[in-house]
């Protein structure tokens, strides 16, 4: 009873809050204004040549800089203020447009964090959209109306399967009792087995059972898997797609990601016109397949393009565009084992494939991969030099090949490394008919808001603190200051987990904060009433502050763990904002259990323990 | 100090007590049943477009140019200073998914052409239908969740009846927050849902307290009547009460009056909340306990309560 901890709990204490300085320090370094220079999406690495370039620029334009690095093939450049940051946006933008450089030259916050820190894993906190300003996009990909259209692809598939010349199956009845289940009826046992074998080889997509009534038919169900695969399918593409195009918005750290089963998350940090963004967003690629011209064709009727560094002159005409083609995939061939693309037309292509080819076997027909990009230049207004984004379309030939029979709704192109099937396959695919895609929420954050809202919200964390810490003090004396060291050190912990854990700071994470100071008091309040009720009660001072301890513990464990229900509770259910406050009040809660039991007791046995107490500072 | 030394009889004054809560829970329903609460973009759908002007601005100028660009619905308001102004327009109804997703920019646009001085973006927000109406029953769901878990809970570590007391404690707390929310037309978005889940955990944490020193007492003290050692019970656990409720207040009002009008709501959702939390800890939760005719013999398991509690403790 001289309440005394033993050395090691002092040192778990102690220490608990010595790391958690350690990992809440990088917080207090401020970013640097940076710009960031990275490759699109070829992959490309910026040069070392291409830097020296830049800072020789940005010199010669008198905008001081300071650390110009390079790191994993992109470079970042620091800047005193954010006015040198953007005026050298633009400089550094137009020095690699005058390289024919095509890089992304981003605004971006470069962490100052010491190496000692960094070594040590300690990381500032992230910062969410609504303080750091930007967009964020919930996309939300149609696939109810894509499975539908495939569904039916197929069912025209399987019709022309049936009707093919070379081997005929001749059937009654072709229905559609409902979507993705069919019933196909034939004459006699024979015709229904063959067509059974036929359409089990190829569209696996399907269960088939076979049944008779008057006729002999089977019954083709479309399997979960299938409807996923497209389904997958679908939201893989356009997610293909939002990257591509993220690169060309020029965002330092753009989030895209899938939620669910049919949406997408795009978050791009910084951006503020939204218009822009969301032009950008819309494009896709598309495709053509043409056919290369005769020899003796005239020159009106064809285009010159470039394939594997050889000129090739190609047909005007079209045969069929990217929205015929619904899956293009690699495979092998099973003759030699090597690597080949697949692709599947709807069954309108289908025709027009077979129509164009039939009569052109032994011709090459090319691929052409068309897509929107934009590129800058820079235009005199008023006598000052702007730079202006112009559109352009690109096309290109991906793949040229010879035709060896009159095609259908599936073909495979032969012939391919497997680096080539597959970078073939990813184009084919990119410029296929994408599943609609619409937004389902957006919301915009302008960058003179995030700035308020990160002052207001670290103002109000103060102003809070210090009233409670003042009430502390002067209704529980000697013990408030005990208290008002361990809700410190509470909120040391608290900022030293979000960071290590890189949860996102959020407003509504703030307000978080701020809750948790409220309330992380309530602990000692507790303990420290049952002091005073025990002294009350003519116990003696040392065993008064044993036996608050004691007692108390139960009820606020009890009452921290349905509080730490409930935020559990809100974060499964939460979106966004909502997930932010329940993430900060959660690692609250849990960090002031311990400061509050611990880090409090630790302190008054400090300050009482271990020798003769006649009166309680309380 | 003065708050430790109450004796005040409270549950003499159940009866009266009672009468207000009930009043107020009916008062809070038939407001939410006829107006239901001012339901923010989250939950309706729609687009909002905050901006700020460099100079004083007239709402009534852009509602006549909103008017004339034929948009059906819209609310302009001052948000914070004559300077900052909020624009809301309901989804249209000719206009597909889309064109509707595009409606702040047009928006937008035409606050910045029909301006002299400058505009400056500072959010738009777009909530698809289909968002918003998930929200709404992700936001039911989990409020009823909540309440669930937290009775089974209680139910386990107390009692059925304490947990009959603390899920009618909360209930009353979340309806008559709602109400005042709809009364006051106040617009209800998903930070005050935040909050008022905040609420269920604050007022919960409350009341656990109240039970805790209720059981402890019922099995410590022998000679009294339930009645009596209920109000021993509250008048023990007032000092705690008030003094956290009041340390909550202090950063809750700091937060609303420093925190800006992003935060408002959240601030106002939790402040009634905790007041309300406050008093329905010390009467409804207690109330029910003693219309339940609680004993000592519903918590006569002390025995392995005891080990367990003896368990924890040492070493604290």
């Amino acid at each position: 009873m001289i309440n005394r901890y033993p050395l090691w709990k002092n040192l778990l204490v102690a220490g608990a809050v010595l790391l958690g300085a350690i990992y809440a320090l990088p917080n207090i370094y401020p970013p640097d204004f940076a710009v960031q220079i990275s490759n699109d999406d070829t992959g490309l690495e910026v040069s070392a040549r291409a830097l020296a370039e830049v800072t020789e620029a940005l010199d010669t334009a008198a905008i001081p800089y300071f650390g110009a690095e390079l790191a994993n093939g992109s470079a970042l450049i620091r800047f005193a203020s954010d006015e040198a940051q953007l005026s050298a946006q633009k400089v550094v933008q137009r020095t690699l447009h005058d390289l024919k450089e095509n890089f992304v030259v981003a605004l971006n916050s470069a962490p100052t964090t010491p190496s000692w820190l960094s070594d040590l894993g300690a990381e500032p906190m992230k910062y969410g959209l609504d303080l750091r300003g930007g967009v964020h996009f919930l996309m939300e990909v149609d696939t109810d109306k894509t499975i539908s259209d495939r569904i039916e692809a197929m069912e025209q598939g399987i019709k022309a399967l049936l009707r093919e010349r070379k081997d005929r199956i001749r059937y009654t009845d072709f229905q559609s009792p409902s979507q993705g289940v069919l019933k196909v009826s034939f004459e006699t046992e024979d015709l229904r087995n063959r067509a059974r074998t036929k359409i089990e080889a190829q569209y696996q997509q399907f269960l088939v059972a076979i049944g008779e009534d008057d006729q002999f038919f089977i019954t083709l169900t479309i399997t979960t898997d299938a409807i996923r695969e497209i389904e997958d399918f679908a939201v893989h593409q356009n997610l293909q797609t939002i990257r591509n195009r993220v690169n060309e918005l020029g965002v330092a750290e753009p989030l895209v990601q899938r939620l669910g089963r049919n949406r997408i998350v795009v978050d791009l940090p910084g951006v503020q016109d939204t218009a822009a963004a969301k032009k950008i967003l819309g494009k896709v690629a598309t495709l053509e397949f043409r056919l290369e011209a005769q020899p003796d064709a005239p020159r009106t009727t064809t285009l010159e393009y470039e394939y594997e560094g050889r000129d090739v002159r190609i047909e005007k005409d079209i045969i069929l565009r990217g929205d015929r083609v619904f899956d293009a995939s690699v495979g092998f061939d099973p003759d030699s084992s090597l690597p080949q693309v697949n692709i599947k037309l709807d069954s309108d292509g289908g025709e027009l494939m077979h129509r164009a080819t039939r009569n052109n076997i032994g011709r090459r027909m090319a691929v052409i991969f068309i897509e929107t990009k934009t590129r800058d230049k820079y235009e005199m207004v008023d006598g000052e030099e702007v730079r202006v984004s112009v559109p352009y379309i690109e096309k290109r030939v991906i793949s040229l090949a010879t035709v060896r029979a009159a095609l259908g709704v599936s073909f495979r192109i032969t012939g391919l490394q497997s680096g080539e099937a597959r970078e073939l396959a990813l184009l084919l695919r990119a410029g296929a008919l994408a599943a609609d895609m619409f937004i389902a929420e957006e919301r915009t954050v302008g960058a003179s808001l995030g700035k308020d809202n990160i002052e207001l919200g670290a103002l109000s964390v103060s102003v809070g603190l210090g009233l409670v810490l003042l009430f502390m003090l002067f209704y529980y004396k000697l013990f408030g200051l005990a208290a008002n060291i361990a809700l410190l050190a509470n909120l040391l912990l608290l900022v030293a987990v979000m960071s290590s854990l890189s949860a996102t700071l959020t407003l509504p994470g703030i307000a978080g904060i701020v809750l948790t100071v409220g309330m992380a008091v309530d602990a000692n309040v507790l303990i420290f009433s049952r002091i005073r009720e025990e002294l009350k009660n003519k116990m003696s001072p040392q065993a008064a502050i044993n036996a608050g301890f004691e007692r108390a513990f139960v009820t606020i464990l009890d009452a921290n763990l349905t509080t730490l229900l409930v935020a559990v509770i809100l974060y499964s259910i939460g979106t966004g904002p909502i997930k932010g406050f329940a993430i900060t009040l959660s690692i609250g809660i849990l960090t002031s259990m311990f400061t509050a039991i611990l880090g409090t007791r630790a302190i008054v046995n400090l300050m009482y323990g271990g020798r003769n107490v006649k009166r309680l500072m309380i | 100090m003065a708050l430790d030394d109450l004796n005040f009889n409270f549950m003499g004054y159940r009866k009266i007590a009672a009468a207000i809560s009930l009043t107020l829970v009916v008062l809070s329903i038939v407001s939410l049943a006829i107006n239901e609460v001012e339901w923010g973009l989250d939950f309706t759908g729609g687009t909002l477009v905050e901006v700020y002007y460099d100079e004083a601005v007239n709402p009534e100028a852009i509602r006549i140019l909103l008017d004339e660009a034929g948009y059906e619905g819209h609310v302009v308001q001052y948000f914070g200073s004559d300077q900052d102004v909020l624009v809301r327009v309901p989804p249209q109804k000719g206009l597909d998914t889309r064109e509707n997703a595009r409606l702040g920019d047009h928006v937008l646009d035409s606050l910045k052409a029909s301006s002299t001085t400058g505009v400056e973006l500072r959010r738009s927000e777009f909530v698809g239908p289909a968002v918003g109406a998930e929200l709404t029953n992700q936001g039911g769901l989990g409020l009823l969740m909540a309440l669930a878990m937290v009775m089974l809970y209680v139910a386990f570590r107390f009692q059925l009846k304490f947990a009959f007391g603390a899920v009618i404690a909360l209930f009353h707390d979340v309806v008559i927050t709602l109400g005042i929310f709809s009364i006051a037309r106040w617009d209800f978005d998903l930070t005050v849902l935040a909050a008022l889940l905040a609420v269920i955990g604050y007022s919960l944490n409350d009341t656990i307290v109240v039970s805790d020193r209720i059981r402890e007492n019922f099995r410590r003290i022998r000679k009294s009547t339930p009645t009596e050692i209920i109000n021993t019970s509250l008048n023990q656990t007032l000092g705690r009460t008030l003094i956290t409720s009041l340390t909550t207040l202090l950063v809750l009002f700091s937060l609303l009056i420093l925190g800006g009008e992003l935060i408002r709501g959240f601030a106002i959702g939790l402040i009634i909340g905790v007041v309300v939390g406050t008093y329905s800890s010390i009467y409804i939760a207690a109330s029910v306990l003693l219309s339940l005719n609680i004993s000592r013999e519903d918590l006569a398991i002390p025995v392995k309560e005891g080990a367990d509690d003896a368990d924890i403790t040492t070493g604290f």
